[in-house]
């Protein structure tokens, strides 16, 4: 019963992806939302599957972002090798930031990366390529694989609903791979796979390395579908919001980042223009009251529900 | 005169300016140390804490009148009594669980702050006059130096052997030590453990407060100068390890020091040197400089 209702829900999930512009809602909204679900269930890959808490993954998606925007603003790339490059570039990234923060456990990783990350913002800040405080402005799409032209935000959608769906299948076949059973064994019972003897470093390093590209290719995606990336990309503020969004939706589940990244996004759409500022308190009420209240998040806590009611009869 | 073709002059200003930071990178990364000892909680609101000591003295002086000596002394308890309050809240119901939870929250809460002040008072930086009695600069002969940053550098250096003292040679530091290793322990001796938990925390963020009055003077406060700085400071707390409370000194006037030295030699370099030194510490030894654990 529960498992057909699970199939029926992701028939009907995938369906909404699939018509979801002719719902009458506004597609740059959607395609936004889809690349901060794809930033999201990057993250959740190493939070949720792997235990460890990253407060620098703005760096990935940032720093690629601006990547993908010169090398198609300034180079003249094709979107398509463009985006490559913003998730090659992530990748690289993620390696660097794993070797250095993988060194030590816990509460130092988290404050490692973000140390680190906040180095990729000054560099971001800095040098010449990202335009400093203006950041990259009129990136144009162009045309994919030099035929089909993005200009059209419908054409657009389905690009962008076909690279997250992809990436969204690749994480769970990762999650449910020998692999990433061993990723779960670390964020379980890090000495225990130690002493089994897996080597629990290059397996952490992979995971990171792998969520650093797909958060790289979430944040390349983003500067196609906008046209711009800014400074507000590598801010430790959207490491924090990354965070939020799997925290809210369920860390650990594989929907529930994209929950999160749903709600988080809409709510910013709803009340940036109502509230003004008090868009950050009200994230940071979210924080506190996720925290204190549903550790779980949202698809979490219906999981926990339903598998309570499964044991009860 | 020069030194290594920089005139003297500018040369001992930045390190001047350099000791300066390094006194608030001590003080910081000391209570985030001491609190973490205890409560196993990485304090992110300590930025947040650290801005409102500072908008504290402030507001004491532009709405009551209250001048920067009372504000040394009521704003840090203003911030301390805010710690206990959060303390019992909502730190005291994540006890036991993964530390990152502590994390979030204290950076949710930070969020929280920062949003409210800067919907009060704007983005843009307020000034804080420096007192009258520290106006003015002493000419030591090899160079020129603003009293008011040598008082801020002397200040925090008491404070913060103080607080050494008090851990390190104190029967409550001995307390306080005790319960760090095993809290149960010293709750079956009869410590008050739970009170002391929530003082550590409320002494915390009152060091935090102490702070950001000092700061007041000689940086613009606006909303988001905690947030800024709490990110350095994290990266002084790995390069010194979280074990030991004169490491956390040394380590926070060090690299204060090493960020002056910077800015004499590559000023472009300046923001990032801590973390170039953070990632160099890790490669060679990455427990920390005084770090215990492996």
């Amino acid at each position: 019963m529960l498992k057909r209702l699970s199939f029926a829900a992701q028939m009907a999930l995938l369906a909404l992806l699939l018509l979801a512009p002719f719902l009458g809602l506004y597609p740059v909204f959607l395609m936004k939302l889809l690349c901060f679900a794809l930033f999201a269930c990057a993250f959740n890959l190493l939070l949720g599957f792997t235990g460890l808490l990253s407060f620098g993954h703005a760096a990935f998606f940032g720093f690629s972002a601006y990547v993908t925007g010169h090398l198609i603003k300034v180079l003249g790339w094709s979107p398509e090798l463009a985006l490559l490059a913003g998730a090659v570039t992530g990748a690289g990234l993620g390696a660097v930031f794993g070797l250095v923060a993988i060194r030590r456990q816990g509460i130092y990783f988290a404050m490692i990366t973000l140390a680190l990350a906040q180095m990729v913002f000054f560099i971001c800040l800095q040098a010449p390529f990202t335009g400093g405080e203006d950041g990259l402005q009129a990136v144009p799409r162009g045309m994919l694989l030099g035929s089909v032209s993005l200009m059209s935000d419908t054409v657009m959608y389905y690009v962008v609903a076909a690279i997250f769906l992809a990436c969204y299948l690749g994480i769970a076949r990762i999650v449910n791979s020998p692999f990433g059973q061993v990723l779960k064994m670390i964020r379980e019972n890090e000495p225990r796979a130690v002493s089994l003897g897996y080597e629990v470093d290059r397996y952490k390093l992979l995971a990171f390395v792998l969520s650093a590209a797909l958060a790289g290719l979430a944040g390349s995606l983003k500067t196609l579908v906008m046209g711009f990336a800014t400074l507000s990309d590598v801010h430790w503020s959207m490491s924090g919001e990354v965070i939020l969004m799997s925290l809210l939706g369920g860390v650990g589940t594989l929907f529930g980042p994209v929950l999160g990244a749903g709600i988080v996004i809409a709510l910013q759409n709803l009340l940036a223009d109502k509230v003004g500022s008090w868009v950050t308190v009200i994230i940071g009420a979210i924080f506190v009251i996720c925290v204190m209240t549903f550790r779980k998040g949202v698809v979490g806590e219906l999981q926990a529900y339903m598998d309570r009611r499964r044991q009860h009869g | 005169m020069e030194i290594f073709g920089i005139p003297h002059q500018a040369f001992l200003g930045q390190l001047m300016l350099g000791l300066v930071n390094g006194a608030f990178y001590a003080m910081l990364s000391l209570g985030l140390a001491v609190i973490f000892g205890l409560l196993d909680i990485v304090n992110f609101a300590h930025g947040a804490l650290y801005m409102l000591g500072a908008f504290a003295a402030w507001i004491l002086l532009d709405k009551f009148g209250v001048n920067y000596w009372y504000a040394l002394l009521l704003a840090p308890l203003l911030v301390g009594a805010l710690g206990v309050v959060i303390e019992r809240v909502f730190l005291k119901r994540l006890y036991g669980l993964d530390p990152l939870y502590g994390l979030l929250l204290t950076f949710g809460l930070s969020l929280i702050l920062e949003g409210v002040f800067r919907e009060l008072y704007g983005v843009s930086g307020q000034s804080y006059q420096v007192p009258e009695q520290l106006t003015g600069a002493t000419n030591l002969g090899f160079m020129i130096l603003p009293n008011y940053r040598a008082w801020v550098v002397l200040a925090s250096l008491v404070v913060c052997l103080g607080t050494w003292y008090l851990i390190e040679r104190t029967r409550l530091g001995a307390y306080l030590r005790a319960a760090t290793e095993n809290a149960k322990l010293v709750q079956a001796f009869g410590v008050n453990v739970p009170v002391m938990v929530m003082l550590t925390y409320g002494a915390g963020a009152a060091l935090a407060g102490l702070a950001g009055v000092l700061a007041a003077p000689i940086i613009q406060v606006t909303p988001l100068m905690g947030s800024n700085l709490i990110i350095v400071v994290f990266a002084v707390v790995v390069i010194g390890g979280m074990g030991s409370i004169m490491g956390s000194i040394v380590t926070g006037l060090g690299l204060g020091l090493v960020e002056g030295l910077t800015r004499v030699f590559y000023p472009e370099a300046s923001s990032v040197v801590v973390f170039v030194v953070m990632i160099i510490v890790l490669m060679l030894r990455p427990a920390g400089l005084f770090g215990k654990e492996a």
